[in-house]
């Protein structure tokens, strides 16, 4: 499609989300993290005396509620299996380990957990296994460090078993943070703009169908959904479309001392705004229609990045009228651009 | 029920669209759909999208998508975070209503900026499952052997069932995974990747996208000279953890099949062609018997395109079924076509549907 090859070395930068969940329990997957904790594994009984393990909440069947919170046992039996190898970033082990649906005795449905086995080959459906506890425990999945088979008295051997109950308040949350990990490489039209940067351009895209220019340039008119591939160079001036006084610190961004102004910078040239600082004069003087020119780093300092505009600063020329300021793309402005 | 039917379509997929936005992605698509059958955005009554916030590691990245429709003046669409099958299973509700003639269904997936098979851990249960990251191939690996130890199927079944992926994906212009002349030895001799699967029981990733324009009655009949009639169409879904039901089942697969026949006045197996979207061959098969379809011997023709496990674009699958589907009844090679598409871990939610010629 689109794109192409981009020479020489495409910019591209890790992209990490993380999302850092605390959940609710509730009481019946409480009772699993509780009894966790506490060294114990419990699981749901519904009326026909079929156990879930871990315990679910509702009957899978009927959606009836299920509240019967029954023990089971920490050895069981491995029903289906694989190999992790190499283990999975994230999980909790560091080494490559069996992953099985394990039925323990006593329940009437499999859970999932490692296997702590050294090679595949140690595997096996119907191998008997018993569980493998943390000694610092929370209430959650990971205080099982997994299973191991199990050891020769069919009992849970003494170095595996939990030490004694713990007993304390219920578990009635538990922290599930996610990490993912992208690496995320610009388009080309994106990366034609930033490397445009080190040389202090500012490039925007045209429209095939009115002429309109885009900035940042994203390789398309969105307007009617069309490519566009017309690279042109916009003028370092505009003005002020709309903004915004900030008081609050955003976390991690030290060098953006409060109160700071954002505002949608309308380039000369350019059918719609984009994102700048506007800095310069007094908070008071900013308004809409201030026409503005943008204040780069030194020449040295300069990068493929759109931070090379430090900010955008007061050019004292007569203001834009208020109702000719923001975007035109949209507006249908002088007829030609809806 | 209102006649609705697909009149057209476009397919993309790559291994990787490294320089393509999801945006510059589906520009040249919709396009070619729309363009096919002559509409522009302001003949489009609906438009519906799918894809997933997870892949683009970015939240409601779908709106800034909308970028390629065109949507101004303002349009009347919908979302789904789901396969694009299931978001046209909301453009065909909405045309049931009546209000609309026309509709146009999108959806993209582009995975290859980050790791798929890990991302996909994150759609388990968050309490018992998520946090132990079983990655996609492992949680494939622990339905496949579940499948081979019952008995059902042996590994060269399942080999079978790839080397006909393979073959039948030969001139799919979209497909990853082709060879003409592949055997069953050459797939067993490939080395085991997920404990009992090989690389080639698994679906190949695909980045990608996919667009369909659908229309009603007389307008589908203006629009196309064989339009692809949805004659039943329909979504089940199981119990979501892995524990609680049978993996070598899929009941909600063959709930669906049943319901789409019951609307169509045909059996969900009375079809030339059937295309599968299934992340594993195992998964194929327990489709293939959920539906009546027969094995690689049976009369049904699977998988004419090569199916998903050709080229599998994690939210387009589906919708890439039914658009391949749909191209063989509308190009007069098949009379009646099924097409199914699945979502959530080992085949939790499966749709399926059922496409007549005139």
């Amino acid at each position: 499609m689109t794109g192409g090859s981009v020479d020489p070395a495409p910019l591209r930068a890790d992209l990490v989300i993380e999302y850092p969940f605390t959940r609710t329990t509730g009481p019946v997957v409480g009772a699993f993290m509780t009894g966790l904790r506490d060294g114990r594994i419990v699981g749901s009984r519904r009326a026909d005396g079929r156990v879930f393990v871990p315990p679910a909440e509702v009957d899978p069947e009927t959606g009836d509620a299920i509240t019967d919170i029954v023990e089971v046992a920490s050895t069981g039996v491995v029903e289906t299996w694989t190999w992790v190898d190499p283990p999975r970033p994230g999980s909790p082990w560091a080494q490559p380990h069996g992953l099985a649906l394990i039925r323990l005795d006593g329940a009437d449905t499999p859970m999932l957990h490692g296997v702590l086995v050294d090679s595949a080959a140690d595997m096996a459906t119907g191998l008997r296994v018993e569980a493998v506890w943390r000694d610092e425990r929370v209430g959650h999945i990971t205080d099982l460090v997994g299973f191991a088979p199990e050891t020769a008295d069919g009992a849970a051997g003494e170095a595996a078993a939990a030490e004694e109950p713990v007993s304390g308040e219920p578990v009635r949350s538990i922290r599930t943070p996610i990490r993912l990990e992208y690496d995320f490489i610009p388009s080309a039209a994106a990366q034609e703009y930033l490397h445009a940067y080190a040389e202090k351009r500012i490039l925007g895209n045209r429209s095939p169908i009115d002429g309109a220019v885009f900035v940042p340039p994203r390789g398309v008119d969105p307007r009617h959904g069309v490519e566009a591939t017309e690279m042109v160079d916009l003028a370092h001036t505009g003005h002020v479309g709309n903004f915004c006084v900030t008081h609050l610190p955003i976390p991690g961004r030290s060098d953006l001392p409060t109160p700071y102004v954002s505002a949608w910078i309308h380039l000369d040239g350019a059918d719609i705004g984009f994102l700048g600082l506007v800095s310069g004069c007094d908070l008071d003087e900013v308004r809409i229609g201030m026409r503005v020119r943008a204040v780069w780093k030194p020449d040295d300092e300069l990068g493929a990045t759109a931070e090379n505009v430090r900010y955008w600063e007061p050019t004292g020329e007569p203001d834009v009228p208020v109702d000719r300021a923001g975007n035109r793309a949209w507006q249908g402005e002088d007829g030609d651009h809806a | 029920m209102r006649e609705v039917a697909i009149v057209s379509s476009a397919i993309h997929q790559v291994e990787a669209l490294t320089f393509t936005t999801d945006v510059q992605l589906m520009v040249p698509l919709i396009n070619e759909a729309r363009d096919a059958v002559g509409l522009t955005q302001a003949d489009i009554g609906f438009t519906c999208s799918g894809s997933s916030d997870f892949l683009a590691g970015q939240g409601f990245s779908f709106v800034q998508t909308l970028d390629a429709v065109g949507a101004f003046p303002p349009i009347a669409e919908s979302h789904v975070e789901m396969d694009g099958a299931f978001a046209l299973y909301e453009a065909w509700v909405k045309l049931q209503i009546g209000e609309i003639d026309t509709a146009l269904v999108y959806s993209y997936g582009k995975s290859s900026p980050g790791s798929r098979r890990d991302v996909l851990a994150v759609q388990l249960d968050p309490y018992a499952l998520a946090p132990l990251w079983p990655d996609a191939h492992a949680v494939a690996a622990l339905q496949a052997r579940l499948l081979l130890e019952s008995g059902a199927v042996t590994a060269e079944d399942l080999a079978a069932i790839a080397v006909r992926s393979q073959r039948n994906a030969v001139g799919n212009p979209n497909a990853l995974r082709v060879s003409a002349d592949v055997t069953v030895d050459d797939v067993l001799a490939g080395g085991v990747v997920a404990d009992p699967l090989r690389a080639a029981d698994l679906a190949a990733e695909a980045d990608g996208g996919c667009a369909v324009v659908l229309a009603a009655g007389d307008r589908a009949r203006e629009l196309c000279e064989r339009p692809a009639w949805i004659r039943g169409i329909d979504h089940r879904i199981d119990a979501h953890g892995l524990g609680v039901r049978d993996l070598t089942r899929a009941p909600s697969a063959a709930l669906a099949a049943g319901k789409a026949a019951e609307r169509a006045g045909f059996a969900a197996n009375d079809v030339d062609v059937a295309e599968l979207h299934a992340a594993s061959t195992a998964q194929a098969h327990v489709l293939a018997t959920e539906m009546g379809l027969g094995g690689t011997g049976g009369s049904v023709r699977i998988d004419p395109s090569g199916g998903s496990l050709a080229a599998d674009t994690l939210m387009a699958a589906g919708l890439v079924r039914i658009a391949e589907a749909a191209r063989r009844v509308s190009g007069g090679e098949a009379h009646r076509a099924l097409a199914h598409a699945s979502s959530g871990p080992c085949l939790q939610q499966n749709l399926v549907c059922l496409l007549e010629g005139e």
